[in-house]
């Protein structure tokens, strides 16, 4: 629980609108990246397929040489264009990406433009296509050292989100754009809200609640919404020892943590409108 | 005690809940079916909506300590943001804006490097062409098999003319459609995409263009066929050549930001240049197309040489027209 909150750290970026708000945009992380470019390859090669299959038996009567040329034709044009028709659509994503749920951003405050996109695209040519003809050019027409060096030198290229803090590609260098996080808006449920019949079962004094800050506060709404009974048992255990709570006969693990994050939560929120945000136990403010 | 009373944060959530909800629709129906399908009160309210949705984030952040409502309006308002402030010209005009000023301009803008990457690609021609006079050997130094395909400095005299009026009876859409995967429009998409590095394999693959220009001019010459091969190149190559100098001179620009950033960072600055260089290469996208078509068409019906200059050298003309004549002064849009 702890490192998912420890890597929206490390991918947050600052995003500031022109009403002066951080939006604090996440970056996309490398695997939902490459998963998202495996799903469009699969949607473009499926794609061409069909349509080869379809052009050459439709186009019987017209002569293969014209059915052949317009496949190349429809080829040339959906491997070029794929890329850049979505990404210039309103959600800035192709459907892989949005399937892994990420988009092309700008990184700057500037819109992402048509340009931008036009940018990026163009530069996936030397990105991938270039290591994979180094790799599967036959040994025979080139020097097999050349073509390894070849490799090493395109595989800058291939390589060059892993080795850049903001994981861009060289498209997205050029271009000024990044691909974020973008999921989808699901608000959850208020976990303080749920239980509001048990609460008369779960008083705390103000010692016990002053036990935890912001921090364990997180932890432990991720916990309760993770919901998993061998977590929330050893959870639960570390609370009522710290606060020297008593457990109640028929006290359910789950209903405790429930009571207690309602009651950490309105106590820190309530001295939060004093102007004290307790980050963690150890800030003694 | 402190749970029985409802929480701060939890009224907050539960008031404008609602309004989230509301600008939640409106964003999925433009993200579905574009802006046309909402409706005039769903315009007027969106603005609001942002503003609102925009103000509870800060709250939020500032007074509650649910995550849930923390991560739900981020993610709301970035999506709302994302809208708002993008991309909102329509794709009509936005081609007519490429066409009327941002390709010429941008032509226009790197008229330095152009004029670099030509000068590398004439120096190369020259140099091969004075070297293969001299030695035909120095041709097959140059020039891949592949490309060749038997007009070589062995070739008789007969066979190079033949080669320059006929195609083997090709159609004129087959060959557009290898050209779009020829050499010379890969040539175009390295040169571009390789300056990053420096600007140096840039150069060098104009360099290599022009040699193989170059040499392949000398042994048609050698055989006296300077004025025809002249006329077999300009009628398609006035563009193509030109196209790929202006790919040369975009991957120049980002090179050169890259290699001498100033005042910038590296990457602010190759950023900078590579909106230009990529609006230019748009266009030469657009260029190697038209190049495509009169290989395939023009190049086939049109066997006579002055005519086939006459085409050429008034290509050329029009786009140095087009690219560097003047123009009306515009406020930006």
């Amino acid at each position: 629980m702890a490192s998912v909150i420890s890597q929206r750290k490390v991918d947050q970026r600052r995003l500031i609108t022109p009403e002066g708000i951080d939006l604090q945009v996440q970056l996309a992380d490398i695997g939902a990246r490459i998963g998202a470019y495996v799903i469009d390859q699969i949607i473009i090669n499926v794609g061409l397929v069909a349509a080869f299959f379809l052009i050459i038996f439709g186009g019987i009567s017209a002569g293969p040489d014209v059915a052949i040329t317009i496949f190349i034709l429809v080829n040339f044009f959906v491997r070029n264009f794929y890329y850049m028709f979505f990404e210039m659509g309103p959600k800035a994503a192709t459907p892989g990406k949005r399937m892994s749920k990420i988009r092309v951003a700008s990184r700057t405050h500037a819109r992402l433009t048509a340009n931008a996109v036009f940018a990026r695209n163009a530069l996936r040519e030397i990105e991938i296509n270039l290591p994979l003809s180094f790799l599967f050019m036959s040994g025979s027409a080139v020097d097999g050292w050349i073509s390894l060096l070849g490799l090493l030198w395109s595989g800058i290229f291939l390589f060059f989100p892993l080795f850049n803090k903001d994981r861009l590609r060289a498209g997205d260098l050029i271009a000024g754009t990044w691909v974020v996080r973008a999921p989808k808006p699901i608000l959850a449920k208020d976990l303080a809200s749920e239980n509001a019949d048990l609460d008369s079962a779960f008083t705390f004094t103000p010692e016990q609640v002053e036990a935890y800050g912001v921090h364990e506060l997180h932890v432990l709404e991720n916990v309760i919404r993770a919901n998993e009974p061998q977590t929330v048992k050893d959870v639960a255990d570390r609370i009522r020892n710290k606060i020297k709570w008593s457990k109640g006969m028929s006290e359910g693990d789950l209903d405790f943590l429930k009571a207690y994050y309602a009651a950490l939560r309105g106590r820190l929120e309530t001295r939060l409108l004093f102007g004290v945000r307790r980050k963690d136990k150890f800030d003694k403010t | 005690m402190a749970g029985q009373i409802t929480l701060k944060s939890h009224r907050f959530r539960t008031e404008r809940e609602a309004s989230w909800r509301e600008l939640e629709v409106i964003l999925k129906a433009i993200e579905g079916r574009g802006m046309k399908s909402l409706s005039d009160a769903q315009i007027v309210a969106l603005p609001r909506l942002y503003r609102s949705t925009l103000s509870s984030l800060s709250v939020a952040r500032a007074t509650s300590l649910d995550q849930g409502v923390i991560l739900y309006l981020e993610s709301l308002t970035a999506r709302a943001y994302y809208i708002l402030y993008g991309s909102q010209v329509s794709l009509g005009k936005r081609i007519s804006t490429f066409f009327l000023r941002d390709w010429p301009l941008a032509a226009k803008a790197l008229w330095k490097e152009t004029a670099i990457s030509a000068a590398l690609t004439l120096l190369a021609a020259v140099l091969a062409f004075i070297l293969v006079k001299n030695n035909p050997d120095w041709f097959y130094t140059f020039m891949p098999d592949s490309m060749a395909a038997g007009r070589t400095p062995a070739a008789s005299a007969e066979t190079l003319r033949e080669t320059l009026y006929h195609d083997e009876g090709a159609d004129g859409l087959g060959i557009f459609a290898s050209y779009l995967f020829s050499h010379n429009s890969k040539v175009a998409m390295f040169a571009f995409a390789l300056g990053f590095a420096f600007c140096i394999p840039t150069a060098i693959l104009l360099l290599y263009n022009g040699f193989i220009l170059g040499s392949f001019i000398a042994i048609f010459s050698e055989k006296s066929l300077g004025f025809e091969v002249g006329g077999w190149l300009i009628i398609h190559g006035a563009t193509e050549i030109f196209a790929i100098i202006l790919a040369g001179a975009a991957g120049m620009h980002i090179g050169k930001a890259v290699a001498f950033p100033g005042e910038l960072t590296r990457t602010e600055s190759a950023s900078k240049a590579g909106g230009a260089a990529s609006l230019l290469m748009a266009g030469v996208v657009i260029m190697l197309f038209f190049a495509g078509l009169l290989e395939g068409f023009g190049r086939q019906l049109i066997t006579n040489d002055f005519i086939r200059y006459a085409i050429g050298l008034s290509t050329l003309t029009i786009w140095v027209l087009y690219f560097y004549g003047p123009r009306r002064k515009e406020a930006d849009t």
